[in-house]
């Protein structure tokens, strides 16, 4: 496995998902010899995972189960080891179609944070295009290098330990799209154009206030980019439910049928309220919103240098 | 290398976009082809050789020139009023009478300059708020300054376009939650995609733009073929066509029980091609080098914005003399490249059973005009265990079916039902705000990732996974209610 590349059995050195349940899950290092401990009993690598099919329902030591997942850029985000706040698959999904990424493309980011995005972004320009990555702290920088590794993805990014703002990406000329999430954006502006194609290509800013929105936008229009766009993009999840309404009483199954509110005058109508009535409540399936959603991730700044 | 970018500039033949303001239209490249976009005519032989996202202004006579770069003529009295207390509507602020502004576009007077007379000729202009002045300014360039520019097709371009000139076409189908399908289906170079779409062949131009070339594609069509408009809009190059295959959905049923052979298959295919090369006469040569092997089915209303539609049109009148003379001798040849494309399209039918026998593919999406049910049930079963798979509709209801019949069958997890919301701003020093609109609606999504099913067995023991969503649903005891 990679995670650029589908593979269909466990190999010794993989990263797995193991899936618990509903959105419970982990990633784990695949090794010979090695116990990973779930609350349904103990997962023996050797002989519960390698060789066995992705996808496949592993029992543990405890006889409950759980499934192993080939890992993806989406898994990987929702249970990677946070050293920063992240971005989700919902931004990710707009900035990369956005800035127009398909394999092959180049792209500068900055910074690297908890490699999320990374990840995506690597897995849309394989097999040969590249991401220089710029992360300003080091111990983040040298994590993140070493799952790159563990994922088999080195070949396919560079990893750079400076200050984006006040050295840039330490390449120019050769991307075909730059992403930033760093606190104060217009001052890498001037970079992010320098490291863009001569011909150009597309830019994006992700900035949470809109302080910071309007500083950029206008170090953006100032270095000469154009279509400045902002946008904003909200996932809204609904769970699936029948739910049971009950009939009001409205002393009619006694006396007057006619006084409901329903239209009583359709005698199948009628047939199909009574039996209604009988039971008492009307079942039907819902979506139904979450009781609490994510409301505001950050500004999504869009330009094309030209 | 094969995704490499074709090279930036314009060339005859491209396929390219055009962009006034947030307004596109796809366009082939062809020289003294007449144009109309956004009330204006033109052609674009000038714009060729110039790069990708050049601005043109359009001149009388219908040329294209790249827009100077003019430093803003600003009104030289910087005078601005702070409020709007003192003005009043009367209808005679603007100097110049509608006769007047005609008279200055029939001079040939650019775009620019009309727009400094009439701010010269407003008696109010001064008097409004640097803003309002701003504002004003603003929509009269929008008006008179004829600027256009050409962008490269891509798939941000061209779902923007379908989205707001055709949402009919890709069942409102948002370009956002475009974005999230090929991200939740973790689409990318390499794999091998199921794809179910009657969204013009956007949904397939996307993936196919995300997998560079690299990888297999079999889509599934109802009716006699599938509908590739849009995704000859990208102008994909020729490679991206070699290992895209399309397969009946009329004939699904039959490979999954078994039944299926490449005798009955060959048969029907025999048929359709049989019937399309005779609807789409002799363009059908012409729209193949184009678009590869379209078959866009008759009751397909020709769409302003394929451009290879229009070309069509124009094509029949200018070929339809010469054809005449040489019926006879291109008859022999026709039939013969007929044998050819049926043998070549048998040959990659059986390809395309063949590939969704190994029931490997590494996901599967649905985006169609279909209750996605059925499609999804019959689909999945050709789907490796442990990839995403990702559905489309433009209503929640049949998710919510299809969520409780996938649950009933069992072989997928993770299973979500979302959409999203798109808000866009307006960012400008001082004034910034959502915009005042936003779409109303742009679709639903239900996604999940297959497992092994183990057939037969009900998984009722197990925890979490199972007791996930759905409660027991809570019956309402009846001797509640005197019924």
């Amino acid at each position: 496995m990679s995670f650029v590349e589908y593979g269909d059995t466990i190999k010794d050195g993989d990263t797995a998902i193991v899936f618990l349940g509903h959105e419970s899950m982990f990633p784990v290092k695949v090794q010979h010899g090695t116990v990973t401990q779930t609350k349904y009993g103990v997962i023996r690598h050797s002989t519960d995972l390698i060789g066995k099919k992705y996808g496949s329902k592993v029992t543990c030591s405890k006889g409950g189960w759980v499934f192993i997942l080939h890992p993806t850029p989406e898994l990987w985000t929702m249970n990677l080891p946070h050293r920063t706040q992240i971005l989700y698959s919902t931004d990710i999904s707009i900035i990369t179609m956005m800035l127009e990424l398909k394999p092959g493309s180049i792209v500068c980011e900055s910074g690297t944070g908890s490699g999320s995005l990374s990840h995506a972004l690597i897995r849309t320009v394989a097999p040969t295009g590249h991401l220089y990555t710029v992360e300003f702290h080091q111990q983040r920088a040298e994590k993140a290098r070493e799952e790159f590794r563990e994922h088999g993805v080195e070949h396919l990014v560079t990893v750079t330990n400076q200050d984006v703002c006040k050295n840039g990406f330490g390449v120019s000329n050769i991307a075909d799209a730059v992403f930033l999430d760093i606190p104060s954006p217009w001052e890498a502006i001037g970079h992010a154009k320098s490291a863009l194609k001569a011909e150009g290509g597309r830019i994006c800013s992700f900035s949470p206030c809109i302080e910071q929105v309007q500083r950029t936008c206008l170090a953006m229009e100032e270095y000469g980019f154009t279509e400045i766009n902002t946008l904003e993009i909200l996932l809204r999840v609904y769970n699936v439910r029948t739910i049971s309404l009950q009939i009001p009483d409205l002393g009619k199954a006694a006396e007057d049928n006619s006084s409901t509110g329903f239209d009583s005058s359709n005698p199948s109508h009628q047939g199909s309220l009574c039996a209604n009535l009988q039971e008492g409540t009307v079942q039907f399936k819902s979506g139904v919103p979450l009781r609490e959603v994510v409301g505001h991730t950050g500004y999504l700044t869009f330009a094309t240098k030209s | 290398a094969m995704e490499g970018g074709p090279s930036a500039r314009i060339r005859e033949g491209d396929c390219a976009v055009l962009k006034r303001d947030e307004v596109f239209k796809a366009v082939s490249v062809l020289r003294r082809r007449k144009i109309i976009f956004e009330k204006q005519w033109f052609y674009l032989d000038n714009a060729i050789g110039h790069i990708y996202g050049t601005t043109f202004e359009v001149t009388s006579g219908g040329n294209l020139q790249p827009k100077q770069e003019v430093e803003e003529t600003t009104t030289e009295t910087k005078e601005a009023g702070t409020d709007n207390r003192n003005i009043v509507d009367d209808g005679k602020s603007q100097k110049l009478t509608h006769d007047d502004i005609k008279a200055l576009k029939d001079k040939g007077i650019k775009g620019q300059e009309i727009v400094q007379q009439l701010i010269e000729n407003s008696t109010t202009f001064r008097d409004k708020t640097e803003f309002a002045q701003d504002k004003y300014i603003k929509k009269k360039k929008k008006k008179y300054e004829a600027v256009i520019t050409i962008v490269k097709p891509s798939t941000r371009i061209l779902s923007t376009m379908y989205y707001a000139r055709e949402p009919g076409k890709i069942n409102h189908l948002r370009y956002d939650t475009l974005a999230q399908m090929l991200t939740l289906g973790n689409i990318h170079a390499g794999n091998k995609m199921i794809v179910m779409e009657t969204c013009a062949g956007l949904v397939l131009g996307a993936i196919m733009e995300r997998m560079g070339g690299y990888g297999s594609i079999i889509q599934m069509y109802p009716g006699g073929g599938p509908v590739r408009a849009a995704t000859s809009c990208f102008g994909f190059p020729k490679p991206f066509f070699d290992n895209l295959h399309e397969f009946p959905l009329s004939k699904v049923q039959s490979l999954l029980s078994g039944t299926f052979t490449t005798e009955t298959l060959t048969a029907d295919s025999e048929e359709n091609a049989l019937v399309e090369g005779e609807s789409n006469g002799l363009t059908e040569e012409k729209q193949t080098s184009l678009q590869e092997t379209e078959e866009e089915p008759t009751t397909e209303a020709a769409m302003e914005i394929n451009p290879t539609e229009e070309q069509d049109t124009m094509d029949i009148n200018a070929e339809d003399v010469e054809f005449k003379e040489n019926k006879e001798k291109e008859n022999k040849e026709n039939v013969r490249e007929k044998q050819i494309k049926q043998w070549e399209r048998r040959k990659k039918l059986i390809e395309a059973a063949a590939l969704l026998r190994e029931k490997n593919a590494d996901g599967l999406i649905v985006a169609s005009k279909f209750h996605p049910a059925p499609l999804l049930l019959s689909l999945l079963e050709f789907v490796a265990p442990s990839r995403p798979f990702v559905v489309y509709c433009q209503y929640k209801e049949p998710l919510l079916e299809c969520y409780t019949k996938l649950r009933e069958r069992g072989g997928v997890i993770n299973l979500k039902l979302s959409e999203t919301w798109l808000r866009n701003y307006q960012v400008l020093p001082d004034r910034s705000h959502p915009k005042l609109t936003m779409s109303g609606g742009g679709g639903y999504l239900l996604s999940g990732i297959t497992v092994v099913l183990e057939k037969g067995k009900s998984d009722s023991s197990n925890s979490e996974a199972l007791k996930m969503e759905e409660p027991s649903s809570k019956r309402c005891k009846l001797q509640d209610l005197p019924c």
